[in-house]
């Protein structure tokens, strides 16, 4: 990157992004630290079970604000605070309302990447004059000059992976965006904190939807609804077994993810699992774990990284959810902006809500919304 | 780069004959005011100096000048000192937050409370804040100068009217004291409240005029300084750091210098007009110097100040005192405009000290980045924030 080049870092007040920001300030180039914030976090605080006051460690409380800026502080960089409140509520946290209202299990963090993140944030970044943003994410991007294309990889460190949430970045996107920490693992990272003296280096990880403090996304449910004056809708009905007999009633389908465990209210002689929510019908499937797996999946809503598009079958390794170790599977384009994937071996809990995004050795592929 | 400061309603640097005056006040002339001793009576002559000056600002007694910690102070001693359960309080919509707030307590307490809403040119009609009265009315409290667009409020004829309704009139004057030419006898008001940091003064000290016989209740109990209005070692160097600078505030009133910045004020204000797509939020009504508030129509400000601060021309989206919240600007909401459009209006205020060389370097990078910004992307405008 050549010097005076002014570079956006986004920054959080955690480790990873403080790095992030350190390494570049150091670097020669005209860093900006900014703080997207997203969600008032007193706003539902205390009701229906929600914590009071916010713990730290999930981006936009008042600590985590205070964090990034004493970071920035001490880089001796220009650092902002940029409102973005309502995109978030809009983009991010409504849908998340939505998908589970509708039975589906929503990713708030791959769409504030796809919404907010790397579509506001940069357009911000670019008004401000910056060209380029950067995050902490745990990626790999560089372009390739054969294809012609930027390409997402996996970074050095496969278990802080978060390329499973960058599957949504555009070619335009990709080429404006640096990962500073994409070469470096965790331990290196923290290493790297101390180094340039960082007061956070031993800030604990942040696991949560920043959101959802206390990591209840039922009583945030509620709570969303009651604030907007809305009512849960009525989803009540009934458990059934696999063969179709009904075994007990629920109380709304927004309380199940396909594979849960606990929870169903009803005994049996061997475990259930959540198999399928009908949101039509509200008629939640149950049965033993063998029958969680699947051999197929389809996803809409596709973003290609690595390739232009699908036009014929692909082999690839698939990855279903965030913990998920990528598995063998064989894409085909199954309609405009669909596709079907069909795994070697059966695949347990493929979940609508989630994304599937497709992996060619390290490098991203694509992906999109398992439907 | 060069830095251009056109935020003086945030807060403004000390001149340098404020720095020298304070000095001795914050090393060997320590003393306690309270204090019996010498080092005591030395700093007790410090406080009645500053005390007589700021009673020359205001045009009172000196008996009637209380220091105090600023301008927030102030708002609050005159709001909670004075208003009850079952009284009635006139304010308007366009308040600086620490009347605001201030006024929603007592209304939680038991108050009544009525804010009159502006002209769509910012400037409160005196004949609404009249049909506001009610014979509860307590106390009306009204800022000498918008700190957003420096509109000028009528506040002679709201004196008369509250004389005329038996009710207690207060002036939050901090945006307009040292800009405009102040006698608390004319306004006609019972207490009035400025801050040292607006005036080229420092930080964390201000001065209430509280007229001889208001019944204000003290917000702050404690010793008996101050008359016992107002309890807490006094900030000895800060007092006389306020004196300073109400002195050469009265001077610069008198030698021309508010004339020279109302010209430059003028320049800039016409000159970021011949950017398309531009108008002054509070045109035509009367204004203090140094302020001008204009809408750049599709940008969004946010991002505006920001371009500019790494352009080196520092300005605010509206008061400092809000910066990093949701909501757009209370004063341009109040006077109209929607929800983008005040997002989209930015504040532009002139130290005393501003040059020409000052405005020009504004006029150079405020065109180019409001270029910049609307270049870039229609769909950004409005949506951010």
């Amino acid at each position: 990157m050549e010097q005076h080049t002014t570079i956006a870092v986004a920054m959080s007040g955690g480790v990873d992004s403080s790095t992030a920001a350190a390494i570049l300030a150091h670097s020669g180039v005209n860093a900006v630290g900014l703080t997207l914030h997203l969600w008032d976090q007193t706003r539902l605080a205390g009701k229906h079970g929600i914590p009071d006051a916010p713990k730290a460690g999930r981006c936009c409380s008042i600590d985590d604000v205070y964090d990034a800026r004493r970071v920035a502080e001490d880089l001796g960089i220009p650092y902002y605070v940029v409102n973005q409140e309502e995109r978030f509520e809009r983009d991010v946290v409504r849908p998340f309302v939505d998908e589970y209202l509708a039975g589906r299990t929503p990713i708030p963090c791959s769409l504030c990447n796809n919404h907010i993140k790397f579509d506001q944030l940069l357009k911000t970044a670019r008004s401000i004059g910056a060209e380029y943003i950067a995050t902490g994410h745990y990626a790999v991007n560089e372009y390739d000059e054969k294809r012609g294309r930027w390409i997402l990889k996996r970074p050095a460190d496969l278990a802080k992976d978060q390329t499973y949430f960058l599957f949504g970045l555009t070619q335009e996107q990709l080429s404006r965006t640096l990962f500073p920490l994409g070469h470096m693992t965790k331990p290196e990272v923290r290493e790297a904190a101390r180094q340039h003296g960082l007061r956070l280096a031993e800030k604990p990880d942040s696991q949560e939807i920043c959101f959802i403090p206390g990591g209840d996304y039922k009583q945030f449910l509620t709570a969303y609804l009651e604030e907007q004056g809305e009512r849960m809708p009525e989803t009540a009905g009934e458990l059934v077994a696999a063969s179709g007999e009904v075994i007990g009633k629920h109380e709304g389908i927004s309380n199940f993810t396909v594979g849960q465990r606990k929870g169903l209210g009803v005994s049996s002689p061997s475990p259930l699992y959540v198999l399928q929510i009908d949101p039509a019908s509200h008629r939640v499937k149950v049965g033993p774990d063998a029958e969680l797996a699947t051999r197929t999946l389809r996803a809409r809503q596709m973003n290609w990284i690595s390739i232009a598009g699908l036009t014929g079958p692909m082999r690839v390794r698939a990855k279903i959810r965030h913990r998920h170790e990528p598995a063998w599977a064989t894409l085909e384009p199954a309609g405009p902006d669909e596709i079907l994937a069909t795994f070697d071996e059966p695949q347990r809990a493929v979940t609508p809500g989630q994304s599937a995004v497709f992996y060619d050795g390290d490098e991203v592929v694509g992906g999109g919304w398992i439907v | 780069m060069r830095r251009v400061y056109c935020d003086a309603n945030a807060t403004t640097p000390l001149l340098p004959e404020v720095m020298e005056a304070m000095r001795p006040y914050l090393m060997e002339d320590f003393g306690n005011a309270s204090s019996i001793h010498l080092q005591g009576q030395r700093a007790r002559k410090a406080v009645d100096g500053a005390r007589e000056t700021l009673a020359t600002f205001f045009h009172c007694r000196e008996a009637e000048v209380v220091f105090n910690s600023g301008g927030t102070e102030g708002d609050n001693t005159a709001i909670f000192g004075l208003v009850r359960a079952g009284d009635h309080l006139i304010t308007t919509a366009i308040e600086h937050s620490a009347v605001l707030r201030a006024a929603e307590r007592v209304a939680e307490r038991g108050a009544e409370v009525t804010f009159v809403a502006p002209r769509t040119d910012g400037l409160i009609d005196p004949e609404e804040i009249r049909r506001a009265v009610r014979p509860q009315t307590r106390l009306i409290s009204v800022m000498l100068a918008n700190n957003e667009t420096g509109v000028l409020q009528p506040v002679e004829e709201i004196g008369k009217i509250a004389a005329e309704a038996g009710a207690l009139f207060h002036i939050d004057a901090v945006q307009g004291a040292g800009k405009v030419e102040f006698d608390v006898r004319r306004f006609g008001c019972h207490l009035c409240s400025i801050s040292a940091h607006k005036m080229h003064g420092p930080k964390g000290v201000g001065a209430m005029y509280v007229r001889r016989g208001t019944p204000l209740d003290p917000l702050i109990v404690g010793g008996s300084h101050e008359r016992r209005q107002r309890a807490g070692t006094e900030n000895v160097p800060g007092i006389v750091g306020l004196g300073k600078a109400a002195e050469l505030a009265m001077e610069s009133l008198a030698d021309g210098t508010v004339e020279r910045i109302a010209g430059l004020r003028d320049r800039l204000e016409a000159g970021v007009l011949r950017i398309a797509g531009t108008g002054v939020n509070g045109a035509g009504a009367p204004r203090v110097a140094n302020t001008t508030n204009i809408r750049f129509e599709q940008v969004e400000g946010e991002a505006l100040v920001i371009a500019l601060d790494l352009k080196g021309v520092a300005v605010s989206g509206g008061s400092a005192c809000h910066s990093g919240s949701t909501e757009p600007s209370h004063v341009l909401m109040a006077m109209g405009l929607d929800k983008n459009a005040a997002r989209a209006s930015l504040r532009f205020s002139l130290l005393r000290t501003a040059t020409e060389e000052d405005v020009d370097q504004v006029l150079k990078v405020v065109p180019e980045a409001v270029g910049h910004l609307r270049a870039l992307a229609p769909e950004v405008a409005g949506t951010l924030g």
